[in-house]
C-alpha cells in the first residue's frame, strides 16, 4: 500500500514533468498562429503605408482610419443593406477604391510639393476627421461584426487554429500573392513603380504620373478594407480602431518603410512577437512590444529589416 | 515641304531669369540636327520645352505644323517626341526588361513590341545579357543604352538626345555616335541631338545650331561648319597658321 502509493506519486510526477515542456510548446504554437492573424492585419496596413510613401512620399497616418471605414462600410452594406458577404467584400473594395481617387483628385494633388512637415499635419487630421465622421455616422458604440467563417477551432495536432484566424491568413496571403502577380507582371503595376521611382523618367514614358498616383491612393485605400473585413469579426468594430495602425507603423519602419515585403514580414514579425511576449512575459508587455522590437532592430539595422542604403535623387 | 519640327522664336524663363531669348530653328523629316553651344547656353532648356516640361513665354513650337507649346509631356509623348535625358534617368530598381518595357508603355501595338526589343538589343549586345539585371546596376554607359533604347521603344517621330555621349570612355562615346546614325538610317528616325563633342556630332549630323548663351548665332549645313574659322577655333580646337601668329585674346568670335 504504501509503496504502491509513493510509485503512483512517483509517476504522476514523472508524467507531469515529460508533459509540461509540451504544454509550453502548445502554448507557443497557439499564440503564434493567432500573432500571426494578427500580424497579417498590421501587415495590410504597412503595405498601405509603404504603397502611398513610395509613390507620393505622403506618410498617411490615416492609413488605420482607412481601414475602419472599410469595416464599417462593409458593416452597413451586410446589415443594413442585407447584401450577402461575398458580394459586400466586392462593393466594399469599390466604394473604398472610389474614395481613394477622390481623396487625392480633390485634396492630396493640390498638397504636392508642400513641405512633408504639413503633410503628416494634414494626413493626422485627416484621421482624425475620418474617426469623428464615423462617430457620426455610426456612433461610438462598438458593434459585432459578422464572420463569414464559423464552427470549431482545427486541430492542428495539439494546436488549435480558430477558423476566423485561417480566414485572416489565408486572404493576406492571396492577397500578397495577387498585389505581387499586379507589380511583376501588368503594365500598370509595372508604371506604378516606375512613377514611385523617378517621377521625371516616368514622365518621359509618356505615363500619366497624377493618374498613377490616384491609383495607388485607391490601392492602399482597397487593402486597408481588407485588413478592416478581416479584423472586424476577430476584435470589434468601432470607430476608434485605427488606433491599431499605431502598431503597423513600427511593422513599416521595421521593414524598412519602402519595401513591400518588408512591410508584410515586418507586420508578422510584431504580430507574432507582441503576442507572444505577452503570453510567455507578461501581459502588459503586448502592448509596448512592438515598440521595443523595433528599438533593437533599428539599433542594429539603421535602414530596417529590407531598406537599403541608398541616396535619394532629387 | 513643312519641317517636322520649327521651333519659332522662342523664349523661356527661370523664374525672372530669361534662358532662351528667341531660337528658332528646324528639324526636317529624317534627318540628325545638332545643336552645339557651351555649358548653360540653354541647348537643355530648349530640349525640355520641346517635350513639354516647360512652357515657353514667347512663341510657337510646330510639330507637324501644329502648335505643341504648353502641352504636356504625356501629351508630347503622344504626339511622338521622346526625349533621352541628359543623366540616363533610368528606373533603377527596374530590370532592364521592364525598363524597356515602360518604353513602350504607351503603343497600341503590343504585338509588335517584342520584335522591336529583339532589334534594340541588337543595337545594344551588351544589354541583353544583363536583361533580367536591375537598372541601377547597370554602369553608366549601359544606362545610357538603355535610355537610348528605351526611347526607341516607343516609335518616336522625333526623338530629341541631350547629351548621350556624357562620362562615356572615348570608345562607346564612338559606339553610341554609331547606334544614333543607325537608329537614323535603319529605323527612319528624326533625331535632334545637343552635344558638347563637336566634332563627332558635326560628322554625324546633317545640319547644325550653334547656341551661345540663350541665341542661336550660327546655323548651317554641318560640311559648312565644319570649315567655318569660329567654329574650327572655338569648337572643334583647330588653331589656323593665321590666327596662332595672332594674340589669342585679341580675337574675338565674329560668327559670319
Ligand atoms: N531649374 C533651373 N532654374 C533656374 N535656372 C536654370 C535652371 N535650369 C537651367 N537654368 C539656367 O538656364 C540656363 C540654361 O541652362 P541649360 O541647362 O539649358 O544649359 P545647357 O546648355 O544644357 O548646359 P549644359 O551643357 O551644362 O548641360 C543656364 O544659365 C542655367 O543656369
Ligand atoms: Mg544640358
Amino acid at each position: 500500500m504504501d509503496t504502491n502509493y509513493i510509485r503512483r506519486r512517483y509517476l504522476i510526477a514523472w508524467i507531469s514533468d515529460a508533459i509540461k515542456p509540451r504544454r509550453d510548446i502548445v502554448m507557443f504554437w497557439q499564440l503564434f498562429t493567432s500573432g500571426m492573424a494578427l500580424g497579417c492585419v498590421y501587415a495590410l496596413i504597412a503595405l498601405g503605408f509603404v504603397l502611398i510613401y513610395k509613390a507620393t512620399e505622403v506618410i498617411n497616418f490615416a492609413q488605420g482610419e482607412f481601414m475602419m471605414v472599410g469595416a464599417f462600410v462593409a458593416f452597413s452594406l451586410i446589415h443594413f443593406a442585407h447584401v450577402p458577404f461575398w458580394i459586400t467584400v466586392v462593393l466594399t473594395l469599390l466604394i473604398m477604391a472610389a474614395f481613394g481617387v477622390l481623396l487625392d483628385r480633390l485634396v492630396m494633388r493640390f498638397l504636392v510639393g508642400e513641405p512633408a512637415f504639413s503633410l503628416v499635419m494634414f494626413t493626422i487630421g485627416l484621421a482624425l476627421f475620418l474617426r469623428s465622421v464615423a462617430g457620426m455616422i455610426w456612433s461610438t458604440d462598438t458593434f459585432a461584426f459578422p464572420s463569414p467563417v464559423s464552427g470549431e477551432a482545427i486541430q492542428l495536432g495539439s494546436v488549435a487554429i480558430a477558423p476566423g484566424d485561417m480566414l485572416v491568413v489565408g486572404a493576406t496571403a492571396l492577397l500578397v500573392l495577387l498585389l505581387y502577380l499586379f507589380f511583376r507582371f501588368t503594365n500598370l503595376g509595372i508604371a506604378l513603380q516606375a512613377t514611385s521611382q523617378n517621377q521625371f523618367a516616368a514622365y518621359l514614358m509618356g505615363i500619366n504620373v497624377e493618374g498613377m498616383f490616384s491609383v495607388v491612393w485607391a490601392l492602399s485605400a482597397m487593402v486597408a478594407a481588407v485588413a478592416g473585413i478581416l479584423l472586424a469579426p476577430t476584435l470589434f468594430l468601432h470607430k476608434d480602431m485605427g488606433f491599431i495602425g499605431l502598431k503597423a507603423f513600427p511593422a513599416a519602419v521595421l521593414g524598412g518603410f519602402g519595401s513591400i515585403p518588408g512591410a508584410i514580414v515586418g507586420g508578422l514579425i510584431i504580430g507574432i512577437s507582441e503576442n507572444l511576449a505577452g503570453g510567455f512575459l507578461l501581459p502588459w508587455v503586448k502592448d509596448i512590444f512592438a515598440y521595443l522590437v523595433l528599438i533593437a532592430v533599428l539599433i542594429v539595422r539603421p535602414e530596417g529589416l529590407f531598406g537599403i542604403h541608398e541616396k535619394k535623387k532629387v | 515641304m513643312e519641317p517636322l519640327l520649327r521651333l519659332k522664336n522662342i523664349e523661356c524663363y527661370y523664374g525672372p531669369v530669361l534662358a532662351i531669348k528667341g531660337v528658332s530653328l528646324m528639324v526636317n523629316k529624317g534627318d540628325i540636327v545638332a545643336i552645339l553651344g557651351a555649358n548653360g547656353a540653354g541647348k537643355t532648356t530648349i530640349l525640355r520645352t520641346i517635350s513639354g516640361f516647360i512652357e515657353p513665354e514667347k512663341g510657337e513650337i510646330l510639330f507637324e505644323g501644329k502648335n505643341i507649346a504648353g502641352l504636356n509631356p504625356q501629351q508630347a509623348v503622344r504626339r511622338g517626341i521622346c526625349h533621352v535625358p541628359e543623366g540616363r534617368e533610368v528606373f533603377d530598381e527596374l530590370t532592364v526588361a521592364e525598363n524597356l518595357r515602360m518604353g513602350a508603355y504607351l503603343r497600341k501595338d503590343r504585338r509588335n513590341v517584342s520584335s522591336d526589343v529583339k532589334r534594340v538589343l541588337e543595337y545594344f549586345p551588351a544589354l541583353r545579357q544583363r536583361y533580367r539585371q536591375r537598372a541601377g546596376w547597370l554602369s553608366g554607359g549601359e544606362q545610357q543604352m538603355l535610355a537610348i533604347g528605351r526611347a526607341i521603344l516607343s516609335k518616336p517621330r522625333l526623338l530629341t538626345m541631350d547629351e548621350p555621349s556624357l562620362g562615356l570612355s572615348p570608345i562607346l562615346v564612338k559606339e553610341i555616335f554609331q547606334i544614333i546614325r543607325r537608329i537614323n538610317k535603319e529605323e527612319g528616325r528624326t533625331i535632334l541631338l545637343v552635344e558638347q563633342n563637336a566634332r563627332l556630332s558635326l560628322q554625324t549630323a546633317s545640319y547644325g545650331y550653334i547656341l551661345e548663351v540663350g541665341r542661336v548665332v550660327l546655323d548651317n549645313t554641318t560640311g559648312e561648319l565644319m570649315e567655318n574659322e569660329d567654329v574650327k577655333e572655338f569648337y572643334l580646337g583647330i588653331q589656323q597658321e593665321s590666327i596662332r601668329g595672332k594674340k589669342r585674346w585679341k580675337r574675338k568670335k565674329v560668327w559670319r
